[in-house]
């Protein structure tokens, strides 16, 4: 039985930086996009496509059901398809990324249906055209909200991360795992979890604080 | 006028100058007092679950360019559809709006775009995009426009100088007061230089001091700017105050029109009068327990009611006139209204019951006792 030296931790943390970093750039992007899509093609949205919404509306909901661990496995073959092998650290960020848009649109919905319609119908009587009305409404007045949704997401994917080590990703997950459980040092274990609780508090430290700079609405 | 001479129209105001003033042009001025907008037998239905709500039925007036014009109801009375229809964020169901003869329904897209812009807009809950400042708000239909930052800014400027808001141009919205919300509001929707403004209970959610304070710069940039105002309200106190013409509405149809003294004066329809009972000196509530029929013969004094409803005495009411009620009648509540030059309202006067039966029997007040309407409400019986 051996404790892992330092840089064993400092690979583990950079490993949940980068899946988590990495997932969230292109799950964020992408899940804000498909919010909006979400939101402008209600009935009563700026581009009404019922059908569209619901189609889009029924993926969603489905692989929110897919529970993480799950969705890691059947992922696998386009993990391989995209990132050319199923194992390491940039093949967790396939699973990560479509385990985090749906949960990210969701959110981002929130807060984008949030926007009062009395501000869209003010939008539409200046002359803006709909593109104008997502862009200079619909996102700027949902900011805060949407910016509130990332810090969630973040640490959802912190979270899901510790079990990316299924596929020999790495990060301070698997590092508590393999030391912590497999091996019985606890003391691991313990030392994985200080340094999650301080990533996650910082996370939210941050993101709250930008959430209530950008909100102007107080 | 044609779409294309509309676009016409727009593009030499996408490019205006800061020492362009803010009045209209000449051409415009000279057609004051034209047709200028036509509603023509409009029909909204909406579908509710208790079956087809008619918001607006087969509504036709004609509104006149520079006037200040008021849709007065009760709420669920159709007003707000009404006014929407005039920006096209209503389509009705049947019949159509005319601006400047070009009907408003059959514009599609880039037309309606270039429409809005001649159209400005504002709101009872101002709609102010809170992510942005004063002046990114007053500036965004010229930015989205496409109209150059140097431009914008010249001209937002202008116009937070004219709603008297130069120094709040860099304070976000949730800072201002109600008043300065819609003070902002009022300069955004003059932002294109519209020659149409739509005012959707702009001071319903403001307090009487600055409901005052809004309804005298709406009255100030409508005759500086030649601009038509359209608005609807509920409060009475609000046509009064400014407009020239009222309509009211009631379950969606037109039930009165007319210039506002006259309709004040002399309101033809019920819902005209309920609307307009706040604003009346009704019979105070003592008094009212007092009233009886008739005395039988015990002393007291009579209650008379005298109307002006502004036609006899448009300039006031003459205290000669008064003075025919003899020399022991009290004025005991009540008052005048200034509107539009005529003078109106009711005044409640007592005076002994047998002075009373002297003056009626006299014949004194056959002609010329000034009021509109005459009414005996009843007798108070002296106290024993």
């Amino acid at each position: 039985m051996s404790l892992p030296a330092l840089d064993k931790y400092f690979q583990a943390f950079w490993q949940t930086l980068l899946m988590v970093g990495a997932s969230a750039v292109i799950a964020i992007s992408l899940g804000l996009l498909l919010a909006v899509v979400l939101t402008i093609t209600t009935r009563q949205g700026l581009y009404p496509k019922p059908r569209l919404h619901r189609a889009l509306s029924i993926v969603v909901n489905a692989f929110r059901s897919v529970p993480f661990i799950i969705l890691l496995v059947a992922l696998l073959p386009m993990t391989r398809f995209l990132v050319g092998t199923t194992l390491g650290t940039w093949a967790a960020v396939v699973p990560l990324t479509v385990y985090l848009i749906p949960f990210y649109a969701r959110i981002a919905q929130v807060s984008l249906n949030d926007v009062a319609p009395g501000l869209i119908e003010a939008a539409r009587a200046m002359g803006c055209r709909r593109w104008h009305i997502v862009r200079h409404v619909l996102l700027p007045e949902a900011l805060p909200g949407i910016v509130g949704g990332m810090t969630v997401s973040v640490i959802a994917m912190i979270n899901a991360s510790a079990m990316a080590g299924a596929v020999g990703a790495g990060g301070l997950g698997d590092l508590a795992i393999r030391y912590g459980y497999e091996r019985y040092e606890t003391r691991v274990m313990f030392e994985v979890i200080v340094i999650l609780i301080a990533l996650v508090s910082l996370i939210q430290l941050v993101g709250e604080k930008l959430s209530r700079r950008l909100d102007h609405k107080h | 006028m044609s779409i294309a001479a509309l676009i016409g129209a727009q593009a030499s105001l996408l490019a205006p100058t800061p020492e362009q003033p803010l009045a209209r042009s000449a051409g415009v001025a000279a057609a004051a007092g034209q047709p200028h907008l036509v509603f023509e037998r409009l029909s909204r239905q909406y579908a509710a679950p208790a079956g087809p709500v008619h918001a607006l039925r087969e509504v036709s007036f004609t509104v006149t360019r520079g006037e200040i014009f008021g849709i007065i109801g009760r709420s669920g009375a159709g007003k707000s559809t009404l006014l929407r229809t005039i920006n096209a964020l209503e389509t009705p169901d049947a019949g159509g709006v005319a601006i400047n003869g070009v009907n408003v329904g059959g514009l599609a897209e880039d037309a309606l775009v270039t429409l809005r812009r001649r159209v400005g807009m504002i709101f009872q809950h101002f709609n102010l995009l809170s992510a942005k400042t004063v002046r990114e708000n007053v500036g965004l239909p010229l930015r989205v426009a496409g109209v150059k930052p140097a431009q914008i800014r010249a001209r937002v400027d202008a116009l937070l100088e004219l709603v008297g808001l130069s120094d709040k141009a860099d304070v976000y919205p949730s800072k201002l007061s109600g008043g300065q919300k819609q003070r902002v509001g009022i300069a955004r929707a003059l932002v294109h230089e519209p020659e149409i403004l739509l005012c959707d209970e702009a001071t319903s959610a403001l307090d009487p001091e600055s409901t005052q304070a809004i309804l005298a710069l709406l009255r100030d940039i409508s005759s500086k700017m030649g601009l038509t105002v359209v608005l609807i309200t509920h409060d009475m106190a609000v046509i009064r105050e400014i407009c020239e013409r009222v309509l009211v509405l009631d379950q969606g149809r037109l039930v009165e029109l007319g210039e506002v003294w006259r309709v004040f004066g002399d309101p033809q329809a019920q819902a005209t009068r309920a609307l307009l009972r706040p604003l009346q000196h009704g019979l105070p509530a003592d008094l009212a327990a007092q009233l009886v029929d008739d005395l039988e013969g015990r002393p007291g004094d009579a209650l008379l009611s005298l109307r002006f409803n502004g036609a006899a005495q448009p300039q006031g009411v003459s205290l000669q006139h008064l003075a025919l009620l003899g020399p022991d009648a009290t004025l005991i509540h009540g008052g005048l209204d200034r509107i539009r030059g005529h003078a109106q309202g009711s005044l409640l006067v007592s005076l002994p019951a047998a002075s009373w039966q002297a003056i009626r029997a006299h014949g004194a007040l056959a002609n010329g006792h000034g009021a509109d309407f005459i009414e005996v409400l009843g007798y108070v019986p002296a106290r024993a």
